[in-house]
């Protein structure tokens, strides 16, 4: 049931990502703007890391990637619950769960797809990194994206309108990016803005594919970044879960 | 047979000015194969009764039985059975009138084969065949509704809850819709529960009214019974009688194709 109604579910908004090209690449733009004309300018740079300056770019940009494009995930179903479509799809004995998990995994594939592109873009501008680590990498911002389009949709079904997500989310999305060292890595932060970006799951997140694309994976880096993203998993599903199953949603 | 039977069904919602009392403990039962109309103002608590025997709204008071099964111990027992049209519709802008009915047969879990093959029999049923490959972005009210009804009936459901289904059609339209839910009931024996405002809507269509009003459930019966009971010739003097005032406006606002 749960199975079947995913797969309905997913094939139905993967389809309707298929007939949307500017869909699939412009949410990679920002990221690749970064990549081409922000990323030569730390070439050379110490950037209080071990690695090139490629190797601490290219794993913020991707978790930017999933930050940004997962968070905003949540106007879809604005959009689907102001046409009754939410409403109507309640009506069936589809599984709840698969209500949430049919957006979010077309999300994730989206993201994911994105992130390759991205990754196959800095390997052209010269980042060299490990294989492995680059397939750490695409397994944390699958965990991101699947984890922040969850909580966007909660965020985006306790919301009446457009006008009022877009703002929220910027509001959480913006504070998150730059306190949790994306663009340049924490280390080089003052005293107090390191502490408090380690409230910052996302922090741990970026700090674990850094060690990863440097072939380091035996770290408590490493370890944090896993109990982060799976601590973001598990509170997304369980909040997503809660918020489709319940009946005003 | 009961088809539905509830007991101090009641809804309270609970705002920042306090309790909001929109359903106050009703009971009614509904037998199968009928058409039942809820009638009152805007406000009354037609819809959110509606919504709580669809499942949509989970009853804060009182207990219910929608096609046997329990409403609040069994939502999916009764969602397998029963079909919901909102009224706004909850068709998706972004597909195709094929897609939107073979996504939401197979929401039923209906094989893919399966649910194609009804989807083409509603549209033959509902006169949308020629619009199957069209978006339901460029349908008509009328066309848009009558796919609103298509995807109620998708299952063949028991009972079709049908919430102001004519608000916003021009007068041709609503009079073909009327004329579906009467072949609904006597070709397949569908019980069909409505809410109108529209007096005409209710006395050319429903076997049974139910006045609602603050909540709660000021008069039952025919629409000839409430006359007759009221003195009234018509059933807008009969409504008038009961509830003290007259029916909302009526709506003619298009239904908006987003």
């Amino acid at each position: 049931m749960l199975l079947h109604d995913t797969a309905v579910l997913f094939g139905r908004y993967a389809r309707q990502t298929l007939r949307s090209p500017f869909q699939i690449f412009f949410g990679a733009l920002t990221p690749l703007l970064y990549l081409f004309f922000f990323g030569p300018l730390l070439t050379g740079l110490p950037l209080g890391r071990a690695g090139d300056s490629w190797q601490v770019l290219v794993p913020g940009l991707l978790l930017q990637l999933g930050l940004f494009g997962a968070s905003f995930a949540g106007f879809a179903v604005i959009m689907e619950k102001n046409w009754g479509v939410l409403e109507r799809m309640r009506v069936t004995p589809v599984s709840r769960l698969a209500l949430l998990l049919g957006r979010t995994l077309r999300d994730t594939v989206l993201f994911l797809f994105q992130a390759v592109l991205l990754v196959l873009a800095a390997l052209l501008m010269g980042l060299r990194a490990p294989l492995p680590g680059i397939l750490v990498g695409f397994g944390f911002v699958t965990l991101l994206t699947f984890s922040l389009a969850s909580l966007s949709y909660v965020l985006a079904l306790r919301l009446p309108s457009p006008q009022e997500f877009g703002p929220a989310i910027n509001t959480l999305a913006m504070p998150a990016m730059l306190l949790s060292g994306l663009m340049l890595p924490m280390a080089l932060a003052p005293g107090w803005l390191d502490v408090l970006s380690h409230f910052v799951p996302f922090r741990y997140l970026v700090d674990a594919v850094r060690d990863a694309y440097t072939g380091h994976y035996a770290t408590a880096t490493m370890l944090y970044g896993v109990l982060a993203a799976a601590g973001l998993t598990v509170l997304a599903v369980t909040v997503g879960t809660r918020t489709f199953r319940g009946a005003e949603a | 047979m009961a088809i539905i039977s509830t007991s101090g069904l009641s809804r309270t919602f609970r705002t920042k000015q306090g309790e909001v009392h929109a359903v106050r403990g009703i009971d009614l039962t509904v037998r199968a194969g009928e058409i039942l109309g809820f009638l009152g103002p805007n406000g009354a608590g037609k819809s959110t009764t509606l919504r709580m025997l669809s499942t949509l709204l989970p009853p804060t008071g009182g207990a219910a039985t929608v096609c046997g099964h329990d409403l609040l111990r069994d939502p999916v027992a009764v969602r397998r059975k029963i079909g919901y049209v909102a009224q706004g519709g909850g068709v998706d802008p972004q597909e195709t009138v094929r897609s939107e009915l073979v996504t939401q047969g197979r929401l039923y879990g209906l094989p893919r084969p399966e649910a194609t093959a009804r989807a083409a029999a509603l549209a033959r049923d509902l006169d949308l065949t020629e619009l199957l490959d069209r978006s339901t972005a460029a349908l008509s009210g009328g066309q848009r509704r009558r796919l609103d009804l298509a995807l109620g009936l998708t299952h063949r459901p028991a009972l079709l809850f049908l919430d102001e289904p004519t608000t916003g059609l021009d007068p041709g339209s609503r009079a073909a819709l009327w004329a579906l839910v009467r072949r609904l009931r006597d070709d397949h024996g569908t019980t069909v529960v409505l809410t109108t405002h529209h007096l005409d809507e209710a006395d050319a269509l429903a076997e049974r009214l139910v006045i609602i009003d603050g909540g709660a459930v000021a008069a039952e019966g025919s629409p000839a019974a409430l006359k007759a009971e009221h003195g009234a010739d018509t059933l807008q003097d009969a409504f008038l009688a009961i509830t003290g005032r007259g029916p909302a406006p009526v709506d003619t606002t298009p239904v908006a194709v987003q």
